[in-house]
């Protein structure tokens, strides 16, 4: 196989805290290879969001604790200096958000701050990067470029905001583009919209995407390998077909049958299976396998010893204490059977 | 994948069953005003424009459509926290429309309200005591000496501690939030309850605790929900008949699996087609129809059919100069569409045959 373009080595992110160590990303390892799509799963609090913003250099050792390494492209980016790191930023991995509101600021023109950021990388005169704000916008799909340009950020809808943040995000031609929660915020309608426009781009420009969310609807249709996180860590990771239609992990059951699904036959009203209880502290992570408390197939060895992700070098792995042949049957009679 | 579905025949009110709640004809504009002293009308946002509707007692009408569709628009004027422009309300058989002091009130305990964020909607400074309790002291309908107890009967009820009686909002995560917000809701023991998007700001976990929640509820208590979402598998769930609803109209309505199965609306297939499907090859097979753009401004609402500008089958100029009424179609379906989609679903099941 390609050297991948993204390789995390058992990264860990603790905050120190007056009530103890929140231990939001607690040892993942996996790889991203070039023009893939990884997609990421977890509640919120699962610190998948934390993980990503770490690779992205916006949480840095001044803030918290972190172990492990992020090597992109064969450089460590956990050690890496300051102003190197914002030469990648931006250059080689750029960043969507959830909020198209919050990420985009109010008092300047939306073409403005696309130029901005093309200005910072590049040496460009002020039109060549209005110009080439236009034409980003043009690319991600937005009427009148030209005039668009010129308009402040409340002068968009939710979906054109977002747009206009993947134009921002892919004006550098990125290897890696990291899209966080970015349809949540967002109609189903326009969602699609955005999403195909990813899958699109991502062909057009030869990048690598990572999606994170916490739908297992939009990873089904857009991504090629899934991990599913809970507490800090990877609990299973795999091809979408393995996740959806051979899961290893109860948390992975428990989040497909939770959710409401279109196709399901509604002669009689069929109930939801909540994965009972809470997401845990991070602080107070439980003792052995962090879901042990939530899970309906715990036992003894599940209290006291913290599974491993195995198997550790195959394609689909998962973190449970369970027989693969318990796994494949509880599956297939407990999951499956609701479809 | 799912065995022989059976068409539910019927929505489940026989037709000569009078509505628990009747709506004809109700328009909301909101004004737009121009000047400082002499405020002079410029326009007029049309948030609701012309809604017929029938709630039908025990069951649970569910309301969907895009961001601005005026949705809960809706709600609220049928609650009557926003004055009607036009139309009418009734409420077994009363006309509530312009009711005002102990009348209004008299409704109001029969009807109550759930939100959607259940950190917005409740107040930080109160304990759960007294945020559950507060309908008790308003209606007068519980010695004040009894409050406590029948407060604590009702977290109960929602499966809320009741011990927790004295502890504060933020105390709670965001699902056990949202079962303060049921339980308020329910104190007045209200006939109907209009639930906002409440579950769109939990996780999906906590999402289904909620919605088990709603449906036990309804079966013990004999509810009446009208349930306002923008994720049509959630409806779709939860609800006996479901209408879709696009710039102040309905569109079109039918039970749930009628409108999975054949949508007569092309807005209702477009909306099926974008939902999100945990099931890659259920998703690669489904029909898409991507609508282009957004929802157009209500202040200023296209000619004709409404959804013309987006439509993918819209023929002109019938559709951009005549508005389509709601028509009948299967049983208990009606869709306002000059063109209406043949029978077929959006999203074909495929034989079971990698699994």
């Amino acid at each position: 196989m390609a050297e991948p373009l993204l390789e995390v080595k058992d990264l860990k992110v603790h905050f120190p805290t007056d009530d103890g160590i929140v231990k939001a990303v607690d040892g993942i390892s996996f790889t991203v290879q070039p023009g893939e799509t990884l997609g990421v799963v977890g509640e919120s609090g699962s610190g998948k969001s934390v993980g990503f913003l770490t690779v992205m250099g916006l949480i840095t050792r001044q803030q918290a604790q972190i172990e492990g390494e992020i090597l992109f492209q064969g450089q460590d980016l956990v050690t890496m200096p300051g102003d190197e790191m914002r030469t990648v930023r931006g250059e080689k991995i750029s960043m969507i958000f959830q909020d198209p509101m919050t990420s985009l600021h109010p008092y300047y023109k939306v073409g403005d701050q696309i130029a901005e950021a093309v200005r910072t990388h590049q040496k460009v005169s002020k039109r060549e990067a209005h110009e080439q704000a236009v034409e980003m916008l043009r690319r991600v799909g937005i009427p009148r470029p030209d005039d668009r340009a010129d308009q402040y950020p409340h002068e968009f809808s939710g979906g054109m905001r977002q747009r206009a943040m993947i134009a921002m995000a892919l004006s550098l031609n990125p290897d890696l583009l990291i899209a966080d929660e970015p349809t949540t915020a967002l109609d189903v309608t326009v969602q699609a919209q955005i999403l195909d426009l990813l899958d699109r781009l991502k062909e057009e420009f030869n990048a690598a995407v990572i999606i994170i969310t916490h739908d297992l609807g939009v990873v089904a249709e857009h991504c090629d390998h899934i991990q599913v996180m809970y507490a800090g860590k990877i609990v299973e990771a795999g091809d979408r077909r393995d996740i959806y239609y051979n899961a290893h992990h109860p948390y992975t059951w428990g989040l497909l049958r939770s959710i409401p699904r279109l196709d399901e036959a509604a002669v009689d009203k069929e109930r939801l299976v909540p994965i009972q209880g809470l997401p845990p502290s991070l602080i107070f992570v439980p003792q052995g396998c962090a879901f042990n408390p939530r899970c309906p197939h715990v036992f003894e060895r599940c209290r006291t010893e913290v599974p491993e992700l195995l198997p550790a070098d195959g394609h689909h792995a998962s973190r449970c204490h369970l027989s693969l042949a318990d796994k494949e049957r509880i599956f297939h009679e407990e999951v499956m059977a609701r479809t | 994948m799912s065995v022989e579905v059976t068409e539910r025949a019927e929505p489940k009110p026989e037709p000569e069953e009078t509505p628990l709640i009747r709506i004809r004809g109700l328009r909301k504009l909101f004004p737009i005003t121009r000047g400082i002293l002499f405020q002079k009308r410029v326009g007029n946002v049309h948030a609701v424009d012309g809604v017929d509707l029938d709630i039908y007692k025990g069951e649970t009408l569910g309301l969907v459509g895009e961001t601005g569709c005026g949705k809960s628009t809706l709600a609220r004027v049928i609650m009557r926290l926003y004055e009607p422009t036009e139309g009418s309300i009734e409420f077994e058989g009363r006309d509530i429309t312009h009711s005002t002091g102990r009348e209004l009130r008299d409704f109001r305990r029969e009807m109550q309200m759930i939100f959607q964020d259940p950190f917005a909607s409740l107040n930080p400074r109160k304990t759960v005591g007294a945020i559950i309790g507060t309908p008790f002291r308003l209606h007068n309908v519980v010695p004040r000496n009894k409050i406590k107890s029948e407060v604590q009967n009702v977290m109960e009820l929602v499966g809320l501690n009741p011990e927790h009686y004295n502890r504060y909002p933020h105390e709670f995560s965001g699902g056990q939030r949202q079962r303060i917000g049921v339980a308020r809701s329910l104190a007045l023991k209200p006939k109907v309850i209009v639930c906002d998007e409440p579950v769109s700001a939990l996780d999906v976990s906590i999402q289904a605790q909620v919605l088990n929640l709603l449906e036990d509820l309804q079966e013990e208590l004999g509810l009446t929900y009208l349930f306002i979402a923008h994720d049509l598998s959630v409806v779709k769930h939860v609800s006996d008949r479901v209408a879709v609803m696009y710039l102040g109209k309905i569109v079109e309505m039918a039970t749930g699996q009628t409108l999975y199965r054949n949508p007569k609306h092309p807005y209702t297939g477009a909306l099926l087609s974008a939902v999100p499907i945990p099931d890659p090859d259920l998703a690669a097979s489904k029909r898409r129809i991507i609508l282009e753009g957004d929802v157009p401004s209500p202040i200023d609402p296209p000619s004709g059919c409404r959804f013309h500008p987006r439509c993918p089958n819209a023929q002109f100029p019938r559709c951009s100069e005549e508005d389509p009424p709601l028509e009948p179609h299967h049983p208990g379906q009606v869709a306002a569409c000059h063109f209406p989609l043949e029978d077929r679903a959006i999203i074909e099941a495929e034989p079971a045959g990698s699994r």
